[in-house]
């Protein structure tokens, strides 16, 4: 994965931060997942219409002493693997409520 | 004095007897309807502390139980909870019932046995508390001093043994299944007829919750702080929840956040001593 990737928050999730941790709930498994300090950083600013690559330049790069292609590559993996599980959504195009939709299971 | 001489059948007697009984846990009171009197005598003995047989008690929910064999009569078997048209649909493989929350009446196909019914009273508090911000969670839960403590923890963690081990001035709610619900200034627990491996059904009051305890066994009693993180999992992890609806799993995830945040959780490690009740306040 590389160049405009857009990163959204599914909207069939729970989600609260507890302390430092952000925990998700997948609303349609109830699998829980618990995302340390970096990810809830990512979490919090993903909204469909920004550049990951903007987004980590702005939340991670400038908060933590960390190489940007490496923190790129760190969160486009960790985006790839929570949409796997379905809580985050990641497009070339920026994500909106209208494409946001995930096919109701039957 | 003799009895006219007539063929006719009464009425009534073509229809089956009802027998009734109001069970009220936490607060919540579900009528349930049987034509069986000896299966009404289960009841009687199940929820023993908990009924009401009133035939003008007031009930919020009712429910009429047939009483027939169903396809299975496994009650380890995976329980689904549906939600299709506003309608809850819950089966297992020993019972088969629908709720409709809207017009407060629901219907049990099982066999004549407690184990069913007290599967779908379960369920119908779970989701009943999910709106409320409350919860049945699996903890030991008992009074003292005015104050309800829970004690929270999978299978082998303890609830029975600190439950033997309550002093006498404690009054026990439960030593397997805590009910909680919010209240205006915090969360209450109330006794439940769920009992464990202490085979004795819980007192039917309540109190204001203080604490809930994260059990651990060890070889000395010690109490450590637990992250808010740690706690909502642990919560989350000891709730009971049933069903595959996800307005129902956003609630219930609310509900362990908003709880985690008013209610102090502690991690208590304990030996089987009695002192160990000396350090819950």
């Amino acid at each position: 994965m590389s160049g405009r990737v857009y990163v959204a928050r599914s909207a069939r999730v729970a989600a609260r931060k507890l302390g430092e941790e952000m925990l998700v709930m997948s609303a349609v498994d109830s699998t829980l997942f618990t995302l340390n300090p970096t990810a809830t950083i990512l979490w919090e600013a993903v909204d469909g219409a920004t550049l990951l690559d903007e987004i980590v330049n702005s939340k991670i790069c400038s908060e933590f002493e960390v190489n940007g292609e490496e923190a790129l590559r760190d969160a486009e993996m960790l985006a790839k693997d929570l949409a796997k599980h379905g809580i985050l959504l990641i497009s070339d195009q920026p994500i909106t409520p209208a494409n946001s939709r995930v096919p109701e299971r039957v | 004095m003799s009895f006219p001489n007539t063929f006719s059948v009464p009425r009534l007697a073509t229809q089956a007897a009802v027998y009734s009984l109001v069970i009220t846990i936490g607060g919540i009171s579900v009528r349930v309807n049987t034509s069986d009197a000896d299966f009404l005598a289960i009841l009687q003995n199940r929820y023993a502390g908990f009924v009401s047989e009133q035939a003008n008690e007031e009930a919020e929910f009712e429910f009429d139980v047939d009483l027939g064999q169903s396809e299975s009569s496994d009650p380890d078997a995976d329980v689904s909870v549906t939600c299709r048209e506003g309608r809850w649909l819950m089966q297992r493989g020993d019972f088969r019932a629908e709720w409709d929350p809207g017009t407060r009446r629901g219907h049990i196909r099982q066999s004549a046995n407690p184990y069913s019914i007290d599967a779908v009273l379960r369920i119908v508090h779970t989701l009943l508390l999910a709106r409320q911000g409350g919860f049945l969670i699996h903890s030991a839960s008992a009074i003292r001093n005015g104050k309800a403590f829970l004690f929270a923890g999978i299978s082998g963690a303890g609830k029975t043994t600190i439950s033997r081990l309550a002093p006498a001035d404690a009054t026990l709610l439960t030593d397997e299944i805590s009910y909680v619900r919010k209240a205006e200034d915090g969360y209450l627990a109330f006794g439940t007829p769920f009992a464990g491996e202490l085979a004795k059904v819980g007192e039917n009051t309540r109190a204001p919750l203080a604490a809930l305890y994260l059990l651990a066994k060890g070889p000395q009693n010690r109490i450590e702080p637990v992250s808010v993180a740690d706690a909502g999992r642990e919560v989350l992890a000891n709730m009971l929840f049933f069903a595959e609806d996800q307005e129902m799993v956003r609630l219930v995830f609310q509900g362990a956040c908003d709880f985690v945040h008013r209610v102090p959780v502690y991690r208590l490690t304990f030996a089987p001593d009695p002192r160990v009740w000396e350090l819950i306040r």
